[in-house]
């Protein structure tokens, strides 16, 4: 063996990376979640295609995803800045519960909706600011003020359920619920809302001082005040938009419930949102997520449950299809990006 | 281009008798540093004799406790990060201040995004201008554009980046903690040759560094810190090589003070 001399040890043998290996690099996980939901799609989808194939069988998926991706997109910006929000399935509960007050005290719905959007962000950011001025960890913090939260609402509400069914046939009902038929599958107008949140949540994550700047935070929070970011403010800010979600979310499930709200609303969103994000492919270390991908996984994880029983598996099979995905997912997502440190 | 308004050689930034105090401790008893344009000033000494305070004062990060800094012959107080950066002294600290599971282009405009009036990033206008500070520091690859990956870079690479970043904003100053600190033989040139680059552009560097054999390469003059006071300085004309500026340190070291007889009057 000879020994090289240290200018051909200096030679650099890393190639060029193409425009599809970047274009890998950068979506990546975002393209991992669209091939899960595809995957898991054409699972189901083979052992049943005649249902599967009619456009009417996705009419009720459609009307159920849309809470899961507004609320899914919104959690990226957490968990990317290194926090985690455990608190928002009460403030879903709570900004239904202060919609539907709202509404059957007279306020028409799209101004409600507007005004519950303005509290949701109110109370988002004192949850953030309890979580970062108080130097609790977000877990601790959110798991305690999500049952806090919740309390009160069922304090306020003394186990009530809140209805204006007359409601029904208002234009802001409509706004929110209305229905777009196109060829057989019925598009709701809350889906709509949903991928413009989506789109909204994307580009804010991606091109706007906001997201970049909570991706820094979450990548590296002593370089990031370094450099001059005010990391308090960027996490307080993480907590405004999912709070800002979280009420979106309340007013869209109360009105997909015929406006009825159950004091118990949005309880169910916790696991959900959370294993959406996580099969959409944001890791849980901080610093990168995707928004498209937190997309896909929550129609994933919202097609697990309609998709096996329409697969033909019994009703018993679903948490265990809900698992594996969850996991092979979380192994793939692995095997196409690990951490750059 | 750094701005001109003050001909090389003559002092761009003035500590004068600094003192800085930590509780009962007096890191800094009086220093006083004179950095002047163009030239590649080589800050030395042992671990625990103010350095690292000294640098720190230099970006701001410490007020000093006694004492002035004069920028371009201008006092300047109260002296904070941002005084210093307004100032033109951009500093690159040891960790170097980067994420490393974002872009280069990123990391250059980390808490300066340029944005419209939205605050929406303006990605082409970022990516030429990383392009621009790369090319001005030599930095430039083929494995490499402004797009890749931090993390994915080496050690000299990724000071590369914090290099480029400094330049941004027109710094007329740029100070280097320890730059080649745990970098390999390759690394270290890759660094010097950024350094280099940065001097050829008409700016100063301090270079603050453990290894001397490094800072020798690179400087062209020395200031050495002991216990809080300045040891001694001169041009590296002055010594006769690197051995002897060891010898002196060493001195230095063992007996506290070092015998600036040896050294050779400069021109």
């Amino acid at each position: 063996m000879t020994t090289a001399p240290a200018q051909t040890a200096a030679v650099d043998k890393r190639g060029t990376p193409g425009f599809w290996r970047m274009f890998y690099r950068r979506n990546g996980r975002a393209l991992n979640a669209f091939v899960t939901f595809v995957l898991v799609w054409a699972f189901f989808a083979a052992n049943n295609p005649t249902l599967f194939l009619i456009p009417a069988y996705y009419n009720a998926f459609l009307f159920s995803v849309p809470a899961t991706i507004i609320m899914t997109t919104a959690l990226v910006f957490v968990i990317v800045s290194g926090e985690l929000d455990l608190a928002f399935p009460s403030v879903i509960g709570a900004a239904g519960g202060l919609f539907m007050t709202l509404v059957i005290s007279g306020v028409p719905i799209l101004p409600a909706a507007a005004l519950t959007m303005l509290g949701g962000a109110a109370l988002g950011t004192a949850i953030g600011a309890i979580v970062v001025y108080g130097k609790i960890s977000s877990l601790v913090a959110t798991l305690g003020l999500n049952f806090f939260i919740v309390g009160i609402v069922n304090l306020l509400a003394q186990g009530k359920n809140i209805e204006s069914r007359e409601s029904v046939s208002t234009f802001g009902y409509a706004f929110f619920t209305g229905k777009w038929d196109i060829f057989g599958l019925q598009v709701p107008n809350h889906f709509l809302i949903a991928v413009v949140w989506t789109v909204l949540c994307y580009v804010l994550f991606r091109y706007h001082r906001f997201g970049i700047r909570v991706q820094m935070v979450g990548d590296n929070p002593d370089s990031a005040r370094q450099m001059g970011i005010d990391i308090d403010r960027i996490r307080v800010g993480v907590f405004v938009w999912s709070g800002l979600a979280a009420a979106l979310c309340g007013v869209i499930l109360v009105q997909t419930a015929n406006m009825v709200w159950f004091p118990t609303s949005g309880k169910a969103y916790l696991l959900i949102a959370l294993a959406a994000l996580f099969v959409g492919g944001t890791p849980t270390w901080g610093g990168v997520g995707t928004i498209w991908g937190a997309f896909f996984g929550a129609l994933t994880v919202t097609l697990i449950p309609s998709g096996a029983v329409g697969a033909g598996f019994a009703g018993f099979w679903t948490d265990f299809i809900f698992g594996l995905v969850i996991i092979l997912t979380m192994v793939a997502h692995r095997f196409g990006g690990a951490r750059a440190r | 281009m750094a701005p001109a308004d003050i001909a090389p050689g003559a002092p761009i930034v003035e500590l004068r008798n600094i003192v800085k105090r930590f509780g009962s401790v007096e890191a800094l008893s009086g220093v006083s540093l004179t950095v002047r344009k163009g030239e590649v000033l080589g800050l030395l000494g042992d671990n625990g004799a103010g350095k690292s305070t000294l640098v720190k004062t230099l970006a701001g990060v410490h007020d000093p406790d006694g004492g002035e800094v004069l920028v371009k012959g201008r006092r300047v107080s109260p002296w904070t990060p941002l005084a210093a950066r307004n100032a033109g002294i951009e500093t690159v600290f040891q960790d170097r201040a980067l994420a490393p599971q974002h872009s280069i282009v990123t990391n250059i405009f980390m808490g300066r995004e340029i944005t419209n009036a939205l605050g929406l990033i303006r990605v082409r206008k970022q990516t030429d201008e990383a392009n621009r500070l790369m090319r001005e520091i030599g930095f430039t690859s083929k494995v490499f554009n402004p797009d890749s990956t931090v993390g994915h870079l080496s050690g000299g690479e990724r000071q590369g980046v914090a290099i480029a970043r400094a330049l941004y904003n027109n710094a007329d100053v740029i100070v280097l903690d320890e730059p080649t600190t745990a970098l390999s033989l390759t690394e270290t040139q890759k660094v010097f040759r950024f350094v280099r680059a940065v001097k050829d552009s008409g700016r100063t560097v301090v270079f603050i560094g453990h290894n001397i054999y490094h800072v020798w390469d690179i400087a062209d003059r020395f200031f050495v810190i002991d216990r809080g006071r300045m040891a001694f300085e001169g041009d590296k004309a002055a010594f006769t090589g690197a051995d002897h500026l060891i010898g002196m340190m060493q001195q230095l070291a063992e007996t506290g003070r070092a015998d600036t007889a040896t050294l050779r009057k400069s021109a």
